[in-house]
């Protein structure tokens, strides 16, 4: 076989319908082996070239040297589709159910109570509110005397106390913090006190245990207008819309003025949600604040209506029932 | 205290619908719980009598009558007629005046009264009784009415019965509105109209007799009146109006004497009480005393329960013996009964540091006691007292006596004078009312005002009425003057303080982070009542001190919890009993523990328990099913301890603890400090709480986990690990922590982490022991580890462990 470039010409269209039949790696490489290999075509070219006249030399080189490139370019350029091919079979292979459901995806929640206490500790803690707690076997002192509520105090009747002795109860209120605050706190005081409080009471709408947030403030210059800007604020954050609100005269023997606070209801009734107040002076004295000087504001709300409100909850007692099918609402 | 709405409106009528009124006098302070017609809609019924009444032919309960309805006409009734009425009623009679439910007449709960036989007898409407026209719940017979009724005319016009019963919540401080007169006057008050009160005028004495009154206890009685009737009509009843009155403000009729102390009670706020003058030793010669009880004296009480008096209690005494508890409860013995002839009318004032809880020592609660806690106007006995003898006279007759009074001047509430200064009102409002306003305010409210100073030095001198008790000190006038003005014409403004940053301790682990770990591990939080069934937390935790409530909701609620055990428990239960088969619950909260050494004799520790269930997770088309057990629950307490960035600080050790598992219980120590515990439940706890399926449960004292370690950071190796493995065969009761406490003390420095990765019992291993697969990673900061390094770690731990816990390597 002589040398020359028709033959260069026809090994490499051999290569290239060699190369498109080449159905996967392994007979691909048995074409660059019949075709690039040591024995194979360009080689046995390569050797006839030393036959060649010695000014055709590099011309001929150079031919078979561009055809063996061109070759080994259709040899990798297949190679490259047969590898995508081979992959794709094998990603189809393995393709799964994306449908089916993941492992251990379960997370429980926290309580309703809880999550409505975190928010409203949010909403203070972000104003500076610093969160209190108490005990919740309280002495007469903390939960009656020191609000301004001596014994025999027609209020203390209002409040349905469990008691242990007459000096011991379960607390009614929260209201006890702001005193166990004070004891050892002065002013300027930011303080809220969320907790559970006891009532002997039970029926519809009313569970022997609950909880309460308790706020206090005291410093120069808080006035009832102050009170009033603060839970309006925290009313409609809390809610996320503008509630209807408004403050009804009441009474609490630790805060004068005192006033209840209601809600518009979707139902178009008033729902009381909590119960506040300029902290009385006899209460400052009580913990030697001079209520010339300094004035404050108290209030306490009652957690499960709030949360029974934002989220729709209809029955009360069903906080305490601990029904999972009731808890699992809330994350 | 409930009221009636048009009694109200005859002292005050301001220009408003009920709901505005009740909107009105709730916005003051007197907050309005329910409004609610005095009687059923009806219509229809109209006032007849009976003019002919005879037995029924063929019925022996029935009776057939003939009702005359006057001028009265309708679509069913020509003018004139005479009715045929078949009725039921026992005490239907010839002559009585009646209410008639004519054919066409609608009675409460939409039933039409349509033409009927009875019996073969046609009846063309109905007799009514009160509780057919909802007045009320249940009644003997058909209504009688008042003689002079007039015939024809509709029913609830003459009962005026388009009017509602207001039930007023008071606060304690407004004893001053515990009857019509205050109620009126706060009306008047709110819409600065007048109050019509009824002329009260002193009744003329037409007989001689008094009694010797008598006061030993002045302070606490600084003045009584007493006053003989004689010769009353013991048959006479209560008029109709009075009784519709009574009933419309919550007041039974009971007889007619009791019923007009009553009356007093409910229109001028004052109690009242009528002795049986034949009852008092020496009769019309008594000698009335107020008293405090004498020691062990004993009082039969009006509900027939006899008492022994406390000494503090003050009484209304004859010569003889306590007749009743001033102020609070009258005695059996010397009541007004059916036969009483003779009275003698009591009108006190008692004050209120006297009355106040002595009613609760004895678990009475009276109208009475209600009120002169509070405090009754000082004033107003000599207008009750000769009120209730006019009303008296009118309905039963009777000669009245002089009214006696006995007094101690000293001890009568004197004249209060507060002042209010323009400066403290402003600084505890915050918003400027102006000085017309607030003395317009103080004026109306029945206050003697006088003001001295200009701008911010203005004072005003406020004298205060007797009946306002709660008006002592300067806010009491702030808080009233703020509350006429209306709190919400008050604006609201944003409070200003100094921007000062609070402690954020680092060390402090916040509650809430914790929980999150257990929510992120799948428990729900749960609540439950601190206090639990005795029986089920003394089977947990037995023989234990406890605090009992002496007055609980229910035996089931009547002791302190322990532990958050009881509750978790019972929760497991009550949601297994509603086909939930895995659970997992943790709550947080306090424990009650009887310690004398503490605040109170009550430890109080928070404490963060769970308890879990079931499989361990929920079935899973990839997941195996497995029953949870202890190390689940162990895992989820140590990645709470994880939180603390010192999980190695706390050590769990076999333990025993009432309720679990002596087997399978861990105890949680830190420091040698308990931290808590965590096991499997006692099966026979099990069976007994009714549980389905192992239990497992944990609890720990949240403020031994609080706390986080403050990392202290080390340089990271540039130099490669090495892992080398062993397995090394112990006896089966070697503990794990012991194997590893020990490849720690002697790994050396080179040893950064220990892994145990297998357990092994079973081929290969002898009976008894069990084979330990435990990974060692050794590292060093300077160098790269030789070979012989590391030989020399695993050789002298290979050894330590041989000679220590007589281990040895596995084949």
């Amino acid at each position: 076989m002589s040398l020359d470039t028709t033959t260069i010409d026809s090994i490499v269209a051999q290569a290239e319908i060699a190369i498109a039949a080449a159905s996967d790696p392994t007979a691909l490489d048995q074409v660059r082996v019949n075709f690039l290999g040591k024995k194979g075509l360009f080689t046995e070219q390569m050797k006839g070239l030393s036959k060649l006249p010695k000014e055709e030399k590099p011309k001929m080189g150079q031919v078979i040297n561009i055809a063996k490139q061109a070759v080994q370019k259709l040899l990798n350029d297949r190679g490259e589709l047969l590898r995508a091919q081979e992959i794709k079979e094998k990603l189809a292979a393995e393709s799964i159910d994306v449908t089916l459901p993941g492992r251990g995806t379960k997370i429980g929640g926290l309580h309703p109570v809880t999550r409505t206490i975190a928010r409203i500790e949010s909403f203070f803690g972000d104003l500076g509110f610093e969160v209190k707690v108490g005990p919740e076997v309280e002495d007469d002192y903390h939960n009656f005397d020191a609000l301004n509520i001596p014994e025999h105090h027609p209020a203390r009747q209002d409040h349905d106390t469990f008691y242990f002795n007459p000096k011991l109860v379960l607390r009614t209120q929260t209201s006890g913090v702001q005193i166990r605050t004070m004891e050892v706190e002065k002013p300027p005081l930011r303080i809220i006190s969320p907790g559970k409080v006891y009532r002997n009471d039970y029926d519809q709408t009313h569970t022997p245990m609950f909880h309460q947030v308790e706020g206090l403030m005291v410093d120069k210059d808080v006035s009832f207008t102050h009170l009033k800007g603060i839970l309006h604020d925290f009313l409609h954050h809390f809610f996320e819309e503008e509630v209807e609100i408004r403050f009804r005269p009441s009474y609490f023997p630790f805060t004068e003025p005192s006033a209840e606070v209601d809600i518009m209801g979707k139902n178009g009734k008033w729902l009381e949600v909590l119960g506040c107040g300029m902290v009385h002076p006899n209460v400052l004295r009580s913990v030697g604040i001079d209520p010339e000087v300094y004035t404050g504001f108290a209030f306490g709300m009652g957690v499960e209506r709030l949360t029974m409100l934002r989220y729709g909850v209809n029955d009360l007692r069903a906080f305490f029932e601990n029904d999972l099918r009731f808890l699992k609402q809330f994350k | 205290m409930k009221f009636s709405e048009s009694w109200l409106r005859e002292w005050v009528n301001p220009a408003l619908s009920s709901d505005e009124l009740a909107h009105q006098i709730t916005m003051a302070g007197l907050e309005v719980d329910s409004v609610d017609p005095v009687a059923g809609e009806f219509s229809g019924v109209v006032i007849g009598e009976v003019v002919e009444c005879g037995p029924h032919p063929d019925a022996d309960k029935l009776q057939i009558t003939k009702i005359s309805l006057g001028d009265y006409s309708s679509a069913t009734v020509e003018k004139g007629e005479l009715v045929d009425i078949v009725c039921g009623a026992k005490n239907c009679r010839k002559g009585l005046k009646v209410a008639v439910a004519t054919v066409g007449a609608v009675l409460p709960g939409d039933f039409k009264i349509k033409k009927a036989k009875l019996r073969g007898i046609a009846s063309f409407g109905m007799l009514c009784s009160e509780s057919e026209i909802g007045l009320a719940d249940d009644s003997a017979g058909i209504m009688e009415l008042a003689n002079d009724a007039p015939v024809g005319k509709c029913v609830r016009e003459y009962l005026d019965l388009n009017d509602v019963t207001i039930d007023v919540d008071l606060t304690a401080n407004r004893g001053d509105c515990l009857g019509i007169k205050g109620l009126a006057r706060e009306v008047g008050v709110l819409n600065s109209l007048a109050v019509t009160e009824p002329t009260i005028t002193a009744i003329a004495p037409t007989i001689d007799d008094v009694l010797t009154i008598n006061i030993e206890a002045n302070e606490a009685c600084p003045r009584y009146l007493g006053r003989v009737i004689k010769g009353i009509n013991p048959s006479a009843t209560t008029p109709l109006w009075m009784v519709e009155k009574l009933r419309r403000c919550g007041t039974r009729s009971i007889d007619p004497v009791v019923d007009v102390t009553n009356y007093i009670l409910l229109e001028l706020g004052h109690p009242m009480h009528a002795f049986d003058l034949a009852k008092l030793d020496g009769g019309v010669n008594a000698k009335i005393t107020v008293r405090f009880a004498n020691k062990e004296e004993k009082l039969t009480l009006l509900d027939e329960k006899e008492v022994t008096l406390k000494e503090g209690t003050l009484v209304i005494a004859d010569e003889k013996k306590a007749l009743a508890m001033a102020g609070i409860f009258g005695g059996l013995e010397s009541g007004v009964t059916r036969n009483t002839t003779d009275i003698f009318l009591e009108s006190a004032f008692f004050a209120p540091l006297a009355i106040l809880g002595k009613a609760r020592q004895y678990g009475l609660h009276t109208d009475s006691s209600h009120r002169y806690e509070r405090g009754i106007d000082p004033t107003l006995q000599f207008d009750a007292i000769e009120r209730a003898t006019e009303l008296l006279l009118t309905i039963v007759g009777g000669q009245a006596g002089p009214v006696v009074e006995a007094k101690s001047d000293a001890d009568i509430p004197q004249t209060k004078e507060v002042s209010l200064r323009r400066k403290m009102l402003d600084s505890r409002i915050g918003h400027h009312i102006g000085d017309e306003q607030v003395s317009e305010i103080l004026t109306r409210l029945g206050f003697t005002v006088t003001s001295t100073g200009e701008d911010v030095a203005k004072v005003w001198q406020v004298i205060v009425p007797a009946y306002r008790f709660d008006i002592k000190i300067e806010v009491d006038l702030i808080e009233e003057v703020a509350r006429i003005f209306g709190y919400n014409n008050i604006p609201n403004i944003a409070p200003k303080a100094a921007l000062k940053m609070c402690e954020k301790k680092e060390a402090k682990l916040s509650l809430i982070n914790l929980k999150q770990v257990l929510v992120n591990r799948d428990y729900q939080e749960a609540i439950t009542y601190s206090f639990v069934d005795p029986k089920v937390q003394s089977l947990l935790h037995p023989d234990k001190a406890v605090m009992t409530l002496p007055h609980p909701i229910s035996s089931e609620m009547s002791v302190m919890r322990l532990s958050l055990w009881t509750g978790l428990l019972q929760s497991m239960v009550y949601n297994q009993n509603r086909q939930q088969g895995r659970i997992r619950l943790f709550e947080a909260g306090l424990r009650f523990v009887p310690d004398e050494n503490a605040e109170n004799g009550v430890r109080q520790q928070n404490m963060l328990a769970g308890v879990i269930g079931g499989q361990r997770v929920d079935e899973h088309w990839s997941m195996e099913k497995a029953a949870t057990d202890f190390y689940d629950i162990k895992g989820d307490v140590e990645a709470i301890l994880a939180l603390t960035c010192d999980a190695n600080g706390y050590e769990f050790s076999k333990a025993e603890v009432d309720a679990l598992h002596p087997g399978q219980t861990a105890q949680i120590t830190k420091d040698g400090v308990y931290v808590g515990c965590v096991g499997t439940l006692h099966p026979e706890l099990e069976r007994k709480l009714g549980l389905n399926g192992r239990t497992l449960i944990f609890e720990l004292l949240l403020s031994e986990v609080l706390v986080q370690k403050i990392p202290e950071a080390c340089d990271i190796s540039r130099f490669p690990a090495n892992r080398r493995d062993i397995a090394i065969v112990v006896k089966e009761e070697v503990d794990a922590k012991k194997v590893l406490q020990l490849i720690e003390k002697v790994g050396g420095n080179y040893l950064i982490d220990l892994n145990l990765f297998d357990v092994y019992q079973g081929q290969g291993i002898n009976d008894g022991f069990k084979s330990l697969a435990i990974a060692l990673v050794l590292q060093d900061n300077s160098k790269t580890l030789e070979e012989k390094d590391i030989t020399d770690v695993i050789d002298r731990v290979v050894e330590t462990l041989k000679t220590e816990l007589n281990a040895s390597l596995r084949d």
